[in-house]
């Protein structure tokens, strides 16, 4: 079934906490229904459900993005939107890719393959307007009996206190007061809310602009990531070409810091710049035009009590290297499941203060990514320049030099290495699954993928024959038990450098927070009270 | 550890290679060449250490006199 989410419009609805004589109170207010504040509304329902406690998602729109906008959703957050239960419908519209090349001038010099091994459920990207992913998760969200939406809300006023932040909102029929426990800013990169708490986000703004011209055509490029330096078709500026579902393709034009914003938004001015790359006879419709510079900046801290800032709202970057959205996507599920614990009861209120400092440090990867990937596209000096020039001149013979082009590194999820949820090794491990690090998904036998198993609740991920029953505690944990036979290609336990008897503890988010070369219901214990931040020291 | 001491056999022979290579080029052709050259040098020094050390003698004693062009954000 085809839905055009563009075109939804959604009523605005009296709520009776409109007509209650007290402010009503919430234990969870989302603002903002865009990808983040959708994935923290869902990820925080799925995580309550059995509590009796809802989440309200205001929102003060009545549709969706309108624009594509986002386009680039990576295999991390894929994995993301399969726990929300919508990772199927996001891979099956989206045009997946893993390829992409560089060109300078006319010539390939470079290109990355950014999975090049098999046995993962999920591809490295898919690209999918930004409508469609919104359109999905509130498809899903709709379903869920744990979320209120309210459309045509608009958070005008923001006061909190000790024990709960009030809110005024503002709708068609006047405005109403609520109270919520904890509140979720995911309102976006001029966060209304930042404002209203007097919170600023700061960093560099980059001279220079670019035009998106999404256009709907018939192409045969192929489904990869094409980006030109210098190309013909647009002298001294860089361009870059991506294909989407329904026919549409991005062209991501660099104008320079002299070009007029309004004027190069007008038909007359962007059709030429297409047909000069696509050819004069080129058959295809704008589908979506914006221009824009951009910034990368952050709060200088996300959690300010009560109240938290994911996504755009907290921190911005670059679009090369798609770290935006996907950035949005995991704080929402870094947050989801701690404040559900909070609100459960089940852990100090403490715990969301480890949000805070994995989120900021993930911040800062994205944004430092992304500030070499714009050194390198937008060089601010002449020495930048002649550096850039020199590395794709020397990159069409000089291996080393490829390595060093750098047209945006894409977005992989952070690993929160310095966490105080995480308990140090005491044993020796190989490969990457130090504790911090998002588990990796592995085939198992039968069809199945070891992601699937992982998340919702704590797990004790234990590979080898004899599964031991998992200690009472609170909150309580799943084992999930990889034999031999389920781990037939051998994938899990080379990814996670296994042998029988080793125990990993993986978070409700899929992070790894322990691990160790045998079950000891004590050690389990201790990092659990650690990973939910009662951890006698650091947390 | 950045080797200052004598390391090339014939200084002179190696001096006027170096000048050579630049000759007869404009400012921006002599900044291209000096840029490739120092990309290649770099990727053959390859120790981290050895070339932040030579990165920071080179920039020893200059006071900017320039600036970059970002500008400072605030949202």
């Amino acid at each position: 079934m085809h839905v055009d989410y563009r075109s939804l419009r959604f009523e605005y609805r009296r709520s009776p906490d409109q007509s209650a004589p007290q402010a009503a109170r919430h234990a969870v207010v989302v603002v903002g229904a865009g990808p983040v504040g959708l994935a923290t509304a869902i990820d925080l329902a799925q995580a309550l459900e059995g509590s009796g406690r809802r989440v309200l998602l205001l929102d003060d729109d009545a549709s969706l993005s309108n624009g594509s906008r986002a386009i680039c959703f990576a295999k991390r957050t894929l994995e993301i939107f399969d726990r929300l239960g919508c990772g199927d419908a996001m891979v099956e519209k989206g045009v997946t890719w893993s390829r992409g090349r560089v060109f300078h001038r006319e010539d390939p010099v470079y290109s990355f393959d950014l999975l090049p091994e098999s046995g993962h459920r999920r591809p490295a990207f898919v690209n999918l307007q930004q409508y469609y992913v919104e359109g999905f998760l509130l498809d899903r969200a709709r379903a869920m009996p744990g979320i209120e939406i309210r459309w045509g809300n608009k958070v005008a006023a923001v006061e909190p206190s000790e024990d709960g932040v009030g809110l005024t909102v503002e709708t068609p029929d006047g405005a109403y007061r609520i109270v919520a426990d904890y509140l979720v800013a995911a309102d976006g990169a001029r966060s209304p809310i930042r404002r209203a708490l007097g919170l600023e986000s700061k960093g560099r703004t980059f001279r220079d602009r670019f035009l998106i011209a999404d256009v709907r055509m018939k192409a045969d490029f192929p489904a990869e990531r094409w980006f030109w330096f210098d190309p013909p078709f647009h002298p001294n500026q860089s361009v870059l070409l991506h294909s989407q579902p329904d026919g549409v393709w991005r062209i991501d034009f660099q104008l320079g810091w002299d070009a007029d914003p309004v004027a190069e938004r007008d038909p007359v001015r962007v059709i030429p710049r297409v047909r000069a790359l696509l050819g004069k006879d080129a058959d295809f419709e704008l589908e979506w035009v914006s221009v824009y510079t951009f910034s990368c900046l952050r709060m200088e801290r996300f959690r300010h009590g009560r109240v938290v800032f994911a996504g755009d709202a907290a921190h911005g970057v670059s679009p090369f290297g798609a770290r935006g959205a996907n950035s949005g996507v995991q704080d929402a599920e870094n947050i989801a499941w701690k404040l559900a614990l909070v609100l459960r009861g089940a852990a100090p209120d403490a715990l969301l203060d480890s949000y805070d400092a994995e989120r900021v440090a993930a911040a800062d990867e994205n944004i430092l990514n992304s500030t070499r990937s714009t050194d390198f596209i937008t060089p601010k000096s002449e020495a930048s320049r002649a550096f850039r020039d020199a590395v794709l001149d020397l990159a069409r013979d000089c291996a080393f030099a490829r390595r060093l082009v750098n047209s945006g590194r894409l977005s992989l999820p952070s690993t929160y290495a310095a966490s105080p949820l995480n308990t140090p090794d005491d044993e020796v491990f190989e490969g990457p699954m130090v504790p911090g690090a998002p588990a990796l998904d592995a085939p198992l036998a039968g069809g199945d993928w070891l992601l699937r198993h992982l998340g919702g609740g704590f797990v004790l991920l234990h590979f080898g024959e004899a599964a031991p029953a998992p200690p009472a505690t609170v909150p309580p944990l799943r084992v999930l038990a990889v034999t031999a036979a389920a781990d037939a290609e051998g994938l899990a336990a080379r990814r996670y450098d296994a042998r029988p008897g080793t125990t990993y503890l993986i978070r409700p988010d899929q992070h790894v927070c322990a691990r160790w070369r045998r079950f000891d219901p004590e050690a389990v214990r201790a990092a659990l009270d650690r990973a939910t931040g009662r951890g006698v020291e650091g947390a | 550890m950045l080797n200052t001491e004598p390391n090339i056999a014939a200084p002179d022979d190696f001096y006027e290679a170096l000048l050579a290579l630049h000759q007869d080029l404009s400012p921006e052709q002599g900044r291209q060449v000096d840029a490739r050259l120092i990309l290649l040098l770099c990727n053959h020094i390859g120790d981290p250490a050895v070339l932040r050390q030579a990165m920071a003698r080179a920039r020893e004693g200059i006071v900017p006199a320039g600036h970059d062009a970002t500008l400072a954000a605030r949202a």
